[in-house]
């Protein structure tokens, strides 16, 4: 009777052995599958972008589409040169980087060397509300604020210009540029700047001269970032520079951007097969390569320029 | 003759410090640094302030409650409003356990294995794909390929797959605090990994994971881009009833009354976005609520 019992029991805890152990290597297995997916995600997006933008590319040749000047897929007679979008694109990058970099920078110095913890505590969330503030929301202040103010100055300025994307998007970006920045300047070491102090530097001098150098790796790779993603903005270039593919430097003229093209297609019923949607994919890929490659750079500035303390 | 000098009393020439003007110049740097700290957080108000004034005297009960209209005293952004809400359920029902499921395996299942240093790569790497390659993306692949159509399902993968690097990075750090000892109580009694994982370490990383979803989710109901690549654009004069229907999402409808040439569509514009930012604010505050209890029970 007892002997039987304990048999029973552990047979049974054998056999609950067996179901953990079961149990154990099934959800392994799901936890994989699911981390497949963001390696899925990438192939995805390089495997249609590759695919029609290679059936594009048989219509147009590369260097038609990479050197031409002028983009008009829409009209009788189409050309299908990329320069006026990707001049647009980097113009309204540059000028959001002129804006953001230095104010992103001043506000990184400030946060991490000059402001007390309590300000800090304060300044810091509000700024990075702007990073948190949805891209219509800017474009919308870019068309019916900045463009308007900008005007009072300049009068010949167009309704869709440049500039106003790029001083909204270089105000959205200032964030990413401050709290990387500042991340890189609270990695540097005290005593780097009681070294400075005991030589007899000013605080400006701390900053200017002992950390800003020492995390200038850190401060790069948010420049580069946050270049990568003005460049990767569509939104608010789309509100607020125009529709207009135009080949140009001046910031006071409408300038359509790779992503605004993007979005302007896709916005009417461009035929699925058309020559008109693998346009698409063509500039896609232009973009998606150009802003993964800035995102490479930046991980290698940041790995290899790193000084590295303790 | 004899007294003794300081050495820079006694050559002014060989050291000059200086400090009035070096004192002046930091001083300058210090009000210039604040000046730009500020200045950002002034934009951000003035911002708030001109859209307040815009769309002030367009809020109304019937903003919330009616639908799309050609005229702009009857527009409302129903259709919009309860298309957001589908998108974020929706969104949250594929992204959320997929990105849960992917920080557990990273940080609890993988070890330091090259795979797992490749898959993170991997993941950096997306968080930095502009939002309308993920577009072009999901339209390739749900709309065309998998035939969904310009349905919710289909902007909702979108938007996952867009979020999900989010997701993971944010769980993985609400998981990597979760002390050792935890876990190794648990296998000290004789928990399984899963074991462990599931009654240990997951629900004190919940909190934290929580609020890294809420805060992903809250870019995903702010972006358009992505969403008019896939197809929502359509005039919706219809509430989505399932996955499957065609849609609209507040930024969508609010870009759409920017861009019309009819000023009084401005207005509504601006009121629209004053219901989107309160929507967000609502889900920022549950996240920092959702931190701040976390952060007391430590």
């Amino acid at each position: 009777m007892q002997a039987e019992k304990s048999a029973q029991a552990r047979s049974d805890a054998g056999r609950r052995v067996v179901r953990r152990h079961r149990t154990e290597s099934f959800v392994g297995a799901v936890l994989l599958l699911c981390s497949i997916v963001s390696i899925l995600t990438t192939m995805g997006i390089v495997v249609v972008l590759l695919m029609e933008s290679v059936a594009f590319f048989r219509d147009v040749p590369v260097f038609e589409f990479l050197l031409g000047t002028r983009w008009s897929p829409q009209f009788q007679n189409p050309h299908y040169g990329v320069l006026p979008l990707l001049t647009g694109s980097v113009l309204i990058a540059l000028l959001a980087g002129a804006v953001a970099l230095p104010l992103g920078l001043a506000a990184a110095v400030y946060l991490s060397e000059y402001a007390r913890p309590r300000a800090r505590a304060v300044l810091k969330p509000v700024l990075e509300v702007l990073a948190g503030i949805p891209t219509v929301v800017y474009g919308y202040f870019a068309l019916t604020f900045v463009t308007p103010m900008i005007k009072v100055f300049l009068p010949a300025t167009e309704t869709y210009n440049a500039m106003s994307a790029a001083i909204v998007m270089g105000i959205m970006i200032i964030p990413m540029v401050s709290s990387l920045s500042e991340d890189a300047m609270n990695a540097v070491p005290r005593s780097l700047r009681e070294g400075a102090y005991a030589l007899g530097a000013t605080k400006f001098e701390v900053a200017s001269r002992t950390v800003v150098p020492a995390a200038l790796s850190g401060i790069i790779a948010s420049f580069i970032l946050a270049i990568s993603r003005a460049i990767g903005e569509t939104m608010i270039v789309t509100i607020a520079a125009g529709a207009k593919a135009n080949l140009t430097l001046n910031p006071l003229e409408g300038v359509q951007t790779m992503t605004a093209y993007i979005a302007q297609v896709t916005t009417g019923e461009a035929p699925h097969g058309s020559i008109e949607y693998k346009t698409i994919f063509a500039v896609g890929l232009l973009l998606f390569m150009i802003t993964l490659l800035m995102n490479l750079l930046s991980n290698v500035v940041l790995r290899r320029f790193r000084e590295v303390y303790e | 003759m004899s007294t003794p000098h300081p050495s820079s009393q006694r050559d002014p020439s060989r050291f000059n410090p200086r400090l009035k003007a070096r004192a002046r110049i930091g001083a300058a740097f210090h009000v210039a640094c604040f000046l730009a700290t500020a200045l950002g957080i002034v934009v951000l108000g003035v911002l708030l302030f001109d859209i307040a004034r815009d769309g002030w005297s367009h809020l109304s009960i019937g903003l919330i409650t009616n639908s799309a209209s050609y005229m702009a005293s009857r527009a409302g952004i129903k259709p919009a409003l309860v298309g957001s809400l589908w998108m974020m359920a929706v969104t949250t029902l594929i992204a959320f356990p997929l990105g849960v499921a992917t920080a557990i395996w990273l940080e609890e299942y993988s070890g330091e294995s090259r795979w797992k240093s490749f898959v993170e790569m991997n993941i950096a790497n997306l968080a930095g794909v502009p939002s309308i390659v993920y577009g072009i993306l999901g339209l390739a692949v749900f709309v065309h390929f998998m035939s969904l159509g310009r349905s919710v399902l289909a902007g909702a993968l979108t938007l996952a797959l867009l979020i999900l690097p989010v997701v993971i990075i944010a769980s993985q750090e609400a998981i990597k605090a979760v002390p050792n000892s935890i876990r190794l109580g648990a296998y000290a009694l004789g928990a399984t990994r899963w074991e462990t994982t599931r009654f240990h370490v997951f629900p004190l990383a919940l909190p934290g994971i929580l609020t890294g979803t809420i805060l992903a989710l809250s870019r995903a109901v702010g972006e358009a881009a992505p969403l008019i690549v896939v197809g929502a654009l359509a005039y919706v004069a219809f509430v989505p009833m399932s996955p499957l229907d065609t849609f609209t999402v507040m930024p969508i409808q609010i870009f759409n009354w920017i861009s019309d040439a009819r000023t009084e569509f401005h207005g509504l514009a601006a009121a629209s976005i004053l219901v989107l930012l309160a929507f967000l604010l609502t889900m920022n505050a549950a996240a920092i609520f959702l931190r701040n209890r976390y952060s007391r029970k430590n």
